[in-house]
């Protein structure tokens, strides 16, 4: 299969690069521009692992042609550091036990990226249902709640401290 | 010993979680090579046949294939277990179930690879099958294993005390057959392996051998491919980088690792295998399905007077750690409760599957449903209430069991007590209206095996620290990192040792060029073994710090505290006599950190307020610069003499002394831990016992058979818990690892095939599905964990499935003997209970159905009419003459 050159832009860069037609945006980030943080842990969008936001929207990159993506502003782990500190989600997974093996990890953080650009004081029910599209072996999802509860918080304080 | 700590016992960020945060961190697909290929595995699609011929010249003349390596590149044998080794990496003659592994092939990429694949010619004589553990038992011809008769790889038969007697002493005795399905540990992380050889400089040709693992052993990965690669062991590097966690599945040597280094070897180019998803099921080394039959018998005052058990496991096509699970079946039927006669049959039996191994809780899971689901129909047959029968029936420790078992912290009772008190179970059970209900439930785990599965004598951790001149504590240890927060345990108490800030300590992990042996993470075993060593070796560090440090303060060693980065006398209290004929005044206070400025300086007092050393050790650092900070000690040693120092110039008084600062620390088990002189006497026994008591509550739908699980109360018996928020984690990952034993995940079979290789098929639960879990901590302080810790990660999730069990009894008043606890087997239940009439739902579907089904466990029998079916339903076909399933 003959080669495409596509403008990918990931984390505020631009990339000029060559992929086939059949090219997984998954591979491309993680092959193609090193960036591992987006990990495989299934073939067939079951686990949520790979999970990065195209134009802000939480998608599967495993089951998506890196060559649809052309034009839009792709956002992976590597991305989500605010001016080279932890972000405050970052920090609360370390701090409440959100990640053990940390495998999943980046899919959930993504995946609550997006959850709180939508909604931004989500009920523990709201945060169940979004979380459902990802999934984790170690942590039972419990302590990445109290997490994500302590993000919200901590984003609040910070933005209050701005103010 | 003393409760007072500054670095253990608070929730502390594991040490690598920024890594794991920000996508930072690397497991093994992260990695690459130059000029690296990527290796292929080709599976079997028949469970048993003989290999005739493998044709690879079609695959080796694709474009882009550089080699495709085959059973003959190394035919050694190997296994996790002495005395199971079975397996080769690439079969030889004969594959034993689908999945085995045939061929690999090594290309520029995945898609070549995938493409040569094809391009394989095997030609198979397929062999009869054995799928059924019972049927395979009664096996005569087409053995899984020519040595092992009726396909049985072991059978054990224990007696203990005098279990006819007990039963003969009993006031009720229950005798039920328990099933529970296989699962599979399904870590978020596919294995991964990446091989590579080193050109050697004075042969030209391959040298050493790396290999990069997603590993919870690297110690025994590089053994056996040794073993298989006819390498010595030193030629052989196994680095584990990040793992995305193991659960046991990644606790034995996976085809792929070693299969991996013989594709490297033959392409002569660095090779990485990445499992599918698909693959890792078919990898599994999963807890095997295992029938339990179970007999009790108690007294009416609740005391149990004997147990019997005959234990069938379907281990599938190899050994893996089958004796070792088939043993712990039956050895933790003690150390839980107190159970003066025991008798245990166990059987391991081989089927054409794929083996199944070690998974958390290994060999004690599904026994430990059976026994506590028979005790609490014990106590509703006695009338007594569920959480007090186990009340009745502890032990009294420090004591050795009927079966050799040494117990001596013993938290059971606490957290019977504390789930039972938080869980509201006394006011709230039996009132939670209908299809809602409580069941409790105990469990237990070791605190890693107190005999290795390699028969020597060699410690099982070991354990260096080093410390230079910088002030900084690097341990190095083989104890492997899978997500359960072994490098955070180990920095915690070297640093909460050494008395310094926990930024001071860098963790260097299980590479085997580096650090010492460990012989891994499984059986719960690090936190005791590998932090105990851990503990060993800062103690010595230290010993010589203080060394040095007390000739500076002109004091004994024993007076030194280490703590918060300083190393100083210890405080004399108010009223306390001064050690070393020192005045006992002190002008600034009760409270102040230190003792007296030595007289007669004329400096000013040397700053013993913490936030003014940070301030002066900072400055010294910056200003003066590392190198310097040993003639900062000589400057300081004209000051005369002190009472405090900062940890660095401690540690450079020292290095003055001894030269870089080293300390090696070990761990065995101590010989009374060891257990009994029977035959399997070896697995059981463990230095400490972790308990654990649950109470859940769950609502049952009996319209659909559905059964929800709205909240689990978990206490669990940790010892010391060293990182509280660890601990939960721990303990409520094993409680939803339970539950989604208990009633979604089931790996289903039909003639050897997996029908769910994925994981929503798999129903792994997701958020919505998972209930809140409540941990509590009981810390029984073990004479002999470190700082008193024993194991949490394991050790809960035996107690969840029988917790859900008899919850779902409360609820709706039936027992479930088979998991998990689907919604066509509650419905069945349901049926059976209104003693409706029979339907054979299966009936009619394909003649063999009923057989095959039972083969998974998979009994779908309704009592009665049974639900309206679809017009085109195939069961609608059935014909009126069809025989009524058994039970």
């Amino acid at each position: 299969m003959n080669k495409e050159l596509i403008e990918l832009r990931v984390n505020g860069r631009t990339h000029e690069i060559a992929v086939e037609p059949s090219a997984l945006l998954l591979d491309m980030l993680r092959q193609g521009l090193g960036l591992t943080g987006s990990k495989r842990g299934c073939d067939d969008s079951s686990c949520g692992a790979c999970t990065v936001l195209v134009d802000g929207v939480a998608m599967m990159s495993c089951t998506l042609l890196a060559a649809s993506c052309e034009g839009q502003e792709i956002t992976t782990i590597e991305g989500v550091r605010e001016h080279g500190s932890l972000a405050a989600i970052q920090k609360a997974y370390g701090d409440w036990g959100g990640a053990q093996c940390g495998y999943c990890t980046p899919g959930f953080i993504m995946t609550v990226k997006s959850l709180l650009a939508e909604n931004p004081d989500p009920s523990e029910a709201d945060v169940r249902r979004a979380l459902s599209s990802n999934l984790c072996r170690c942590t039972g999802y419990n302590q990445m709640y109290e997490a994500i509860r302590s993000a919200i918080e901590a984003e609040r304080k910070g933005l209050a401290v701005a103010k | 010993m003393s409760n007072d700590f500054s670095i253990i016992g608070k929730p502390t960020a594991m040490v690598d979680a920024a890594e794991k945060t920000t996508g930072a961190g690397k497991y093994t697909d992260d990695l690459g090579l130059p000029g690296m290929l990527i290796g292929k595995i080709l599976h079997a699609p028949y469970p048993h046949a003989r290999i005739r011929q493998i044709d690879t010249s079609r695959a080796e003349r694709l474009e882009g294939v550089v080699a495709v390596a085959v059973g003959g590149d190394a035919p050694n044998p190997y296994g996790i277990l002495p005395v199971g080794h079975d397996e080769h990496a690439l079969a030889l003659d004969k594959v034993r179930y689908v999945g085995d592994n045939v061929a690999c092939v090594v290309a520029a990429s995945e898609a070549i690879a995938e493409k040569a694949l094809e391009l394989i010619d095997v030609d198979y004589e397929v062999l009869p099958a054995y799928f059924d553990p019972e049927e395979s038992m009664k096996a005569e011809t087409d053995l899984i294993h020519e040595n092992k008769p009726h396909n049985l790889e072991k059978d054990y038969h224990h007696c203990f005390g005098d279990p006819d007697a007990g039963f003969a002493e009993a006031d009720q005795v229950l005798e039920a057959r328990f099933i529970s399905n296989e699962v599979t540990h399904a870590a978020m992380e596919p294995h991964s392996t990446l091989a590579s050889f080193e050109l050697d400089p004075h042969t030209g040709k391959l040298g050493r051998l790396t290999v990069w693992s997603s590993t919870q052993v690297p110690y025994y990965l590089q053994h056996k491919l040794s073993l298989v690669l006819e390498m010595p062991m030193q030629q052989i590097r196994v680095i584990k980088p990040l793992v995305g966690g193991g659960f046991g599945g990644k606790s034995e040597v996976i085809p792929l690792e070693i299969i991996a280094a013989i594709a490297a070897r033959k392409a002569k180019a660095p090779v990485k295998i990445t499992y599918t998803r698909e693959e890792v099921f078919w990898a599994h080394r999963g807890r095997p399905r295992t029938i339990i039959d179970l007999k009790t018998g108690v007294k009416k005052d609740g005391r149990i007077t004997a147990v019997k058990a005959r234990v069938v496991q379907d281990g599938g096509a190899y050994c893996s750690y089958g004796v070792v699970t088939i043993l712990y079946s039956g050895a933790l039927l003690g150390a839980l409760y107190d159970i003066p006669n025991i008798q245990y049959d166990g059987y391991r039996v081989l089927t054409n599957k794929p083996a199944c191994g070690a998974m958390r809780g290994h060999g004690t899971v599904n026994v430990r449903f059976a026994f506590e689901s028979q005790l609490d129909e014990l106590a509703a047959k006695i009338g007594m209430d569920p959480a007090e029968i186990r009340q009745r029936n502890l032990l009294q420790p420090p004591c050795i069991t009927v079966n050799g078992l040494r117990v001596q912290s013993y938290g059971l009772p606490e957290c019977i007590e504390k789930t039972v008190e938080r869980s509201g179970w006394k006011q709230r059970k039996g009132k939670l209206g209908k299809g809602r209900g409580l069941g409790i439930a105990c469990s237990h785990y070791v605190s890693g095996a107190a005999n290795s599965i390699i028969r020597s004598d060699m410690p099982h951790s070991t354990v260096n620290i080093k410390i230079d001149r910088d002030g900084g504590v690097v341990v190095y240890t083989g104890a492997s990192e899978i997500g359960q927060g072994s490098d955070t345990m180990t920095a915690q108490i070297a640093a909460e040792t050494l008395g310094c800030s926990l930024s001071r300590v860098r963790v260097i992990a299980a590479d085997t060029d580096l650090t010492p042996i460990d012989i891994g993470s499984y059986s719960s075993r690090v936190t005791f073994m590998a932090g105990n060593a851990t503990l060993r070796a800062a103690v010595e560090v230290k010993k010589q710090i203080a060394a040095a440090a007390a000739k500076k303060m002109g004091c004994e060693v024993e007076e030194l505290v280490f703590r918060d980065d300083e190393v100083k006398r210890a405080r004399v209290g108010a009223g306390d006599s001064p050690a070393q004929g020192q005045p006992a005044q002190n002008p600034r206070g009760p409270n102040s950190r230190g003792p007296l400025f030595p007289q007669g300086s004329s400096s000013p007092p040397l700053v013993p307020s913490s936030s003014q050393h940070a301030e002066q050790a900072s400055v010294s650092g910056r200003v003066e610069g590392q190198i310097l900070r040993g003639s900062l000690q000589q400057k300081r040693k004209d000051e005369g003499l002190k009472d405090w120092m900062t940890f660095e110039e401690a540690v450079v008084a020292a290095i003055d002394f001894h030269g870089t600062l080293t300390g090696t620390g070990s761990y065995a088990p101590p010989q009374e831990a060891r257990g009994g002189k029977h035959k399997g006497a070896g697995v059981g026994p463990s230095p400490a016992y972790s308990y654990s008591a649950q109470v859940a509550e769950v609502s049952v739908d009996e319209e659909t058979g559905e059964v929800t699980v709205h909240k689990v109360w978990a206490a669990h018996d940790c010892g010391r818990a060293l990182n509280p928020v660890s601990v939960e984690g721990q303990i409520i990952g094993s409680v939803w690892m339970g539950m989604g034993q208990a009633l979604t995940e089931e790996m289903v079979w039909k003639d050897g095939m997996l029908m769910n290789p994925g994981l929503l098929e798999y129903r792994s639960p997701s958020s919505i599905e998972s209930p809140a879990v409540e941990p509590i901590i009981v810390e029984s302080i073990d004479p002999e964990g470190p700082f008193g810790a024993k194991e949490c990660s394991e050790g809960s999730l035996a107690a969840t499935i029988p917790a859900i069990a008899n919850a779902i009894y409360d609820a709706v008043g039936v027992r479930l003997h088979e998991s998990p606890f689907t919604p066509e087997r509650v419905l069945a239940a349901l049926r059976a209970k209104k003693s409706a009439k029979s339907l054979n739902l299966t009936e009619g579907v394909d003649p063999t159905a009923p057989e095959r089904f039972r083969e998974h466990g998979g009994v779908l029998l309704f009592k009665g009419k049974g639900p309206e079916r679809h017009a085109l339903d195939p069961a609608r076909r059935a014909s009126p003459a069809a025989v009524e399933g058994a039970d």
